[in-house]
């Protein structure tokens, strides 16, 4: 057992940004140099996507060839298991993404792989890997390993990893996909439009509310400040889901990423790890939150324990 | 028609916690459970479902499942008082120290018993977040599944559903299965219901199943951690960076909020 596998992320014929992440944390779990690193690109055109995979710490790109048009959880799933079990890696790696949501744990539990996800951190200790993931709502670390396991499967969170700088020119090779009788049948696409034409990756200051405002009522406190400030109004997603604010406000990732972002004030937001996803980056993100052990304050600047309402009245006077 | 809805009760750590003295959890003292957020949503989809059957809402029986101990019940009597027929909780000592495939292995077999035409489970729990258990369980049954759904239509005893999957970037994916299926249902698929006072009550008095490997045809090996993926080695408070707080009256931390506001976007209001 050797040799690290990465499944590429493919949607709508593009490569998504977290198969570079995965070559990046490969080279870090390399125990040699004959470990050797492959990208499987299971796609119905995997030869156009070779360019975008032939980046630095690359050995390999198996072309996989499927009928699927678009991701479809029984193609990846029988397809990277027979990859598994053809090179027998000690190693395999995918995003923590929407997608591996829907096949990585079918794979891992038909092939009896060591499996976790959501991991940002991994290496072997005494030749044994060893995986770290958060747990009870990222306030605790959790070291996992899987013992009696030669293969494991580890879906990587995402923004952990930086992405590789330069290309390569790795082999090319091709492997065939095990037949299959599709069960389900991609669609459509749908792009969610709503008549707020906000653009929250460009805004460069965003006044963010969440699950502390309490009822769809108070909102309009907040817009009103958010406008006196000079901010653009933006929110965690139960606001959004309770349909307080349009879907197009929603920060992290399910919603925008604060892309320009500057100052993020975030006011009763716990700071959920699929929140910060989109805003943790921001250089200066200001979190006021009447639970003091939330999250958020782990990612925060500067921190004000209190009430928002009050909090939001008593800055209101200031402009 | 049958609906299962497998549903977990989640622990949340209280303010102040201490990790247990064989490093590997957190001392259950300092645990705070409730059924896990994922699942009321899940719960409601099935029980909406119910509601529109066109046989009426007799037509269709809803079944939760939990795999947890005895104190899991306040979380499937929640479950009943919102609109489930029946509640079924599988419990035993070995099961302890189970990651969320060896618990999928329990659920699939209570799916293979029940016979639902569905099996629904929220995408992930709000304490682990391993985001797995529902796809798992559809691969021990082999059965078709899609994750991440915000969006269903679906008649029950239908051969089909259609779905929406929920992308990054909030970009929805609408695809056709086959089913009985497996679907992990994400928050905002819909809006929860409050149990009524009167459902509460009567849910107080309604029997839960409990249910045993040996009843399910599951060896003990194939649980704990025997049955496990993954294993626990250590878990530990992370040294993390944290905010600089700003203390004071409300005034004062207000006053140095608007301070901060002012010098970063250069207004001069």
């Amino acid at each position: 057992m050797s040799g690290i596998l990465l499944v590429a992320e493919i949607r709508r014929g593009e490569l998504r940004p977290a198969t570079a992440e995965l070559v990046s944390a490969a080279q870090a779990a390399r125990r040699g140099s004959d470990d050797r690193v492959a990208v499987a690109v299971i796609a119905d055109d995997p030869q156009r996507l070779v360019p975008g995979v032939s980046l630095a710490g690359v050995d390999e790109i198996i072309a996989v060839k499927v009928a699927a048009p678009e991701f479809d959880p029984d193609t990846f799933e029988s397809a990277v298991r027979a990859l598994i079990e053809a090179r027998k890696p000690a190693l395999v790696l995918v995003p923590h993404s929407i997608d591996s949501f829907g096949y990585a744990a079918a794979l891992a539990t038909k092939g009896g792989y060591g499996f976790a996800t959501d991991v940002f951190r991994f290496e072997y200790q005494d030749g044994a890997l060893v995986a770290t993931r958060g747990g009870y709502g990222q306030k605790v670390n959790v070291e996992v390993d899987f013992p009696g396991k030669d293969v494991v499967v580890l879906a990587l969170r995402g923004n952990v990893f930086k992405p590789p700088e330069g290309g390569s020119s790795p082999a090319v090779t091709s492997f065939a996909a095990p037949d299959l009788q599709p069960r389900t049948n991609s669609r459509s696409f749908i792009e969610v439009s709503s008549a707020d034409d906000v653009d929250m990756a460009a805004a460069e200051f965003i006044l963010a509310i969440g699950r502390g405002i309490g009822e769809q009522a108070k909102v309009e406190q907040f817009r009103e400040l958010a406008a006196a400030v000079g901010a653009t109004l933006g929110c965690s997603r139960p606001v959004a889901d309770a349909g307080w604010l349009p879907k197009s406000r929603q920060v992290g990732q399910s919603g925008k990423t604060a892309s320009a972002c500057k100052l993020y004030v975030a006011m009763g937001i716990s700071g959920a790890i699929q929140h910060l996803a989109g805003m943790k980056h921001v250089s200066t993100i200001v979190a006021v939150n009447a639970d003091a052990g939330a999250s958020i304050f782990n990612v925060a600047k500067y921190g004000i324990v209190g009430d928002i309402f009050e909090i939001a009245d008593a800055l209101r006077s200031h402009f | 028609m049958k609906l299962l809805v497998a549903v977990k009760q989640v622990a949340a750590l209280d303010e102040d916690f201490e990790i247990r003295s064989d490093g590997k959890d957190v001392d259950p003292d300092f645990l705070i459970r409730d059924l896990n957020e994922w699942d009321d949503y899940s719960l409601e989809e099935a029980v909406r479902i119910k509601e529109a059957a066109a046989g009426g809402a007799a037509a269709v029986e809803i079944v939760v499942v939990c795999v947890g101990p005895e104190d899991a019940d306040e979380s499937l009597r929640k479950c009943l008082a919102k609109g489930a027929d029946r509640a079924l909780r599988v419990w035993d000592e070995t099961i302890e120290g189970s990651d969320s495939i060896a618990v999928a292995r329990i659920i699939a077999a209570v799916a293979r018993k029940e016979r639902p035409d569905m099996l629904f489970a929220g995408v992930q729990s709000s304490d682990h977040s391993f985001a797995s258990t529902g796809i798992a369980a559809a691969a021990f049954l082999d059965w078709p599944h899609a994750a991440v759904v915000t969006h269903l239509t679906y008649t029950p005893g239908a051969n089909t559903a259609v779905l929406r999957r929920e992308l990054e970037g909030g970009v929805l994916h609408e695809m056709q299965l086959e089913c009985p299926a497996v679907l992990t249902i994400q928050l905002g698929i819909n809006t929860p219901r409050y149990a009524s006072l009167r459902s509460i009550k009567q849910a107080a008095a309604r029997p839960i199943e409990a249910l045993s490997l040996e009843q399910l045809g599951v060896k003990p090996s194939d649980v704990g951690e025997s049955g496990s993926l993954s294993r626990v080695r250590r878990m530990y408070v992370p040294d993390r960076g944290h905010a600089q707080m700003i203390e004071g009256s409300v005034e004062e931390q207000a006053a140095r909020l608007a301070k901060i506001i002012k010098d970063l976007t250069g207004s001069a209001a």
